[in-house]
Order: C-alpha cells, then structure tokens, then sequence
C-alpha cells in the first residue's frame, strides 16, 4: 500500500533539549495510526512539525510527496491543542471561520456531526466545557475532506460520554483514501481503533506495528504493552 | 459494546463473537452479518479490523460475501454443525486439563460431572 508519510532520520532540538532522536518512519495511506507515549515523549513535536508549526533541526519530512508547507496544509487537518478560535465567537462563526479558511470544508458534514455532537450552534466558545471543546475541534477537524486527520489528544480530561461519542465519530468518519493519526497516552480507550501502533519512547521509535499483530506475538493488549514499555 | 478482555487479536475476538452468534442461533443460515461499518460502530473497532474478521471467516467457509449485498452465513449445516462440535470439543478438553492439572483422575471427572447432572434432573 502506499505511503502517506515518510519521515527519515528527523531530530528536533531545542536548545541541548532533544524533543526527538532519528526518528524514521513510514504510515501508509487508510490506516489510524496510534502514536503513543507519555509526556515528554516527543508526540507533540512530531506532530507540531508534521503540520509545517516547527522545522526539524535534522532529517526528511515527506506528506504526500511534499516538505511540509503551504501544499501539505491543505490537506493535513488539524487543530492544535491550544485553543485558536476567538473568544467572541459562537459556534457558527467557528464554521464560519473554517469554511474560508479551506476550501475542502464541508458544511453540510460539519453540521451533522454538530447534531451527532449534541453541540449547538448559537453556543458561545467561551462557554464550553472541556469535553464539549474537543467534541468542537473534532466536528471542525473532520469535517474537511483532507487526507490527513490529525488528532493530538482528543479524549484527554473529557467524561465517558463525550469519549464515547468522540470515538464514534472517529470511526464513523474514517474511510479508506485517508490516514488518521491520533496521539494519546490513553491507550486503553483506544487501542480497538487503531491500526497500527508507535510508540515513542524519550523522542525516538521504541516500536512500532500492527496493533493486532503485536497483540498476537506478545500475548498481550496493546495497554499492557504500553505499561511495560512505559512502566517503572 | 464488547469488553475486549482476553489477550487475543481484536480481529480474532471478533470471529469468536461472531462464531457464538451462529451457535446459539442469533445469526441463522443464510443471514446477512452487519455490515462492517455497523458492526464497526456497534463495537467501537476500527472497519479494517472487522473487515480482516469477515475475510478470516469466509475463508474458513462459514461466511461467503456476495458482492454489493454484503457478507452471509453459510447455508452449508454441515459446515455449522462441524463448527459447534469443534466449539464444544474444545471447551471440554480444556475443562479436561484444568482437571487433569489439579490432579483429578479421568475417572473423578466422569464421577463429578455425573453427579452434577443427576442433581440438574
């Protein structure tokens, strides 16, 4: 199959800090990819430089053909972590915001997850809860046609409802013509949807493969996997 | 949704739901399985784990898929009978060792195990 990513020999350092470490890795066209690690490992900077926001200090960075930029922007989706919509906006305007923003934005796709979200629309954004803000950033994620979904902690500190209804709509969005990258430290709410898993260990590749796989040959889920590799 | 306990792959846990759903009858010859997206959202797995089920299934000859109509049960009963008597075989030689193991004699078990049913009657 082929691939979406490639990543060869990348490093990210920050001043003597090194965020990753020879990171090289290739994540094919339609699969959900869980890249896994706890704080620190470097998750976020693979990502932040996934989505053209920092520049590797070393190595090759390859979406689609293309260095990150301009061209792969308009077909990565993603929303960071830190929280870019206006305080004076209201949902609309959020939807708004994005429709002129990229043009593979669904308006239509955009309003039935809202419904599906059980968020409404005249709700102002300063007024949302936390779990109620990731369900707002996954509907505005999913809802452009790109190739690439990118997910940085979707369920962390939301309640077991919204995890539910987050989930589903990860899986009811997924479709064969894209990849889906999702990073989390929550592995055991996740790990049934995963394709393949990485794990990131002190910014370099500890493992990485196919999560059913790897069940198979350790005997064991992918959580208990990730507490052996992570554990004390 | 199903709680993915044992340490088996996910696609695997879900032939053996599946299986179960035949045995006790839930899905009949002939029945359409979900479609994957429906099971896929029922269980909260992701579609290609479902799909790589449905493709082990079939080739074990107990689904078939009809292109564009999706994917049924075997109509063959032999092929179901063959799979419930493979299921209880092996839930009973399990049961065996577990015995065995706790240093039971063949003769115990059938002792215990006929008690047992003389109380059910």
């Amino acid at each position: 199959m082929a691939n979406i990513i490639e990543i060869k020999g990348l490093s990210k350092t920050y001043f003597n800090k090194k965020a990753l470490n020879n990171v090289t890795l290739t994540i094919e066209k339609g699969k959900v990819v869980g890249i896994l690690g706890p704080n620190g490992s470097g998750k976020t900077t693979l990502i932040k430089i996934l989505t053209g926001i920092l520049r590797p200090s070393n190595g090759e960075v390859y979406i689609d053909g293309n260095k990150p930029g301009v061209a792969t922007k308009s077909i990565v989706s993603y929303l960071p972590d830190r929280n870019f919509l206006y305080d004076w906006m209201n949902i609309q305007d959020a939807i708004n915001f994005f429709k002129d923003f990229y043009q593979d934005f669904d308006e239509k796709k955009a309003y039935e997850l809202l419904d599906f979200m059980k968020l409404n629309r005249d709700m102002k954004i300063n007024s949302l809860s936390k779990g109620m803000m990731e369900k707002l950033n996954l509907t505005l994620v999913l809802s452009r046609n790109a190739k690439v979904y990118i997910f940085d902690e979707p369920i962390a500190g939301v309640d077991p409802v919204a995890r539910d209804q987050i989930l589903d709509a990860i899986i009811n969005n997924y479709n064969e013509e894209s990849t889906m990258l999702i990073t989390t430290h929550l592995v055991r709410d996740m790990e049934n949807i995963f394709d393949d898993v990485i794990f990131l260990r002190e910014g370099e590749v500890y493992l990485q493969g196919n999560a059913d796989r790897l069940r198979e040959e350790r005997n064991m889920k992918i959580d208990d996997l990730y507490k052996e590799i992570f554990g004390a | 949704m199903l709680n993915f306990n044992e340490n088996l792959p996910i696609y695997i846990q879900i032939m053996n739901l599946i299986k179960k759903r035949i045995i006790k009858g839930e899905l009949k010859e002939g029945d359409k399985l979900p479609s994957v997206r429906e099971l896929s959202t029922e269980l909260k797995v992701n579609p290609n784990t479902i799909q790589r089920s449905y493709q082990e299934l079939e080739r074990e000859n107990l689904v078939y898929t009809q292109r564009g109509m999706g994917t049924f049960v075997t109509e063959d009963q032999n092929i179901i009978k063959e799979l419930k008597q493979n299921v209880a075989s092996n839930l009973v030689n399990s049961f065996i060792e577990d015995m065995k193991s706790l240093g039971f004699s063949l003769e115990d078990i059938v002792t215990i195990i006929n008690d047992k049913i003389g109380e059910g009657k």
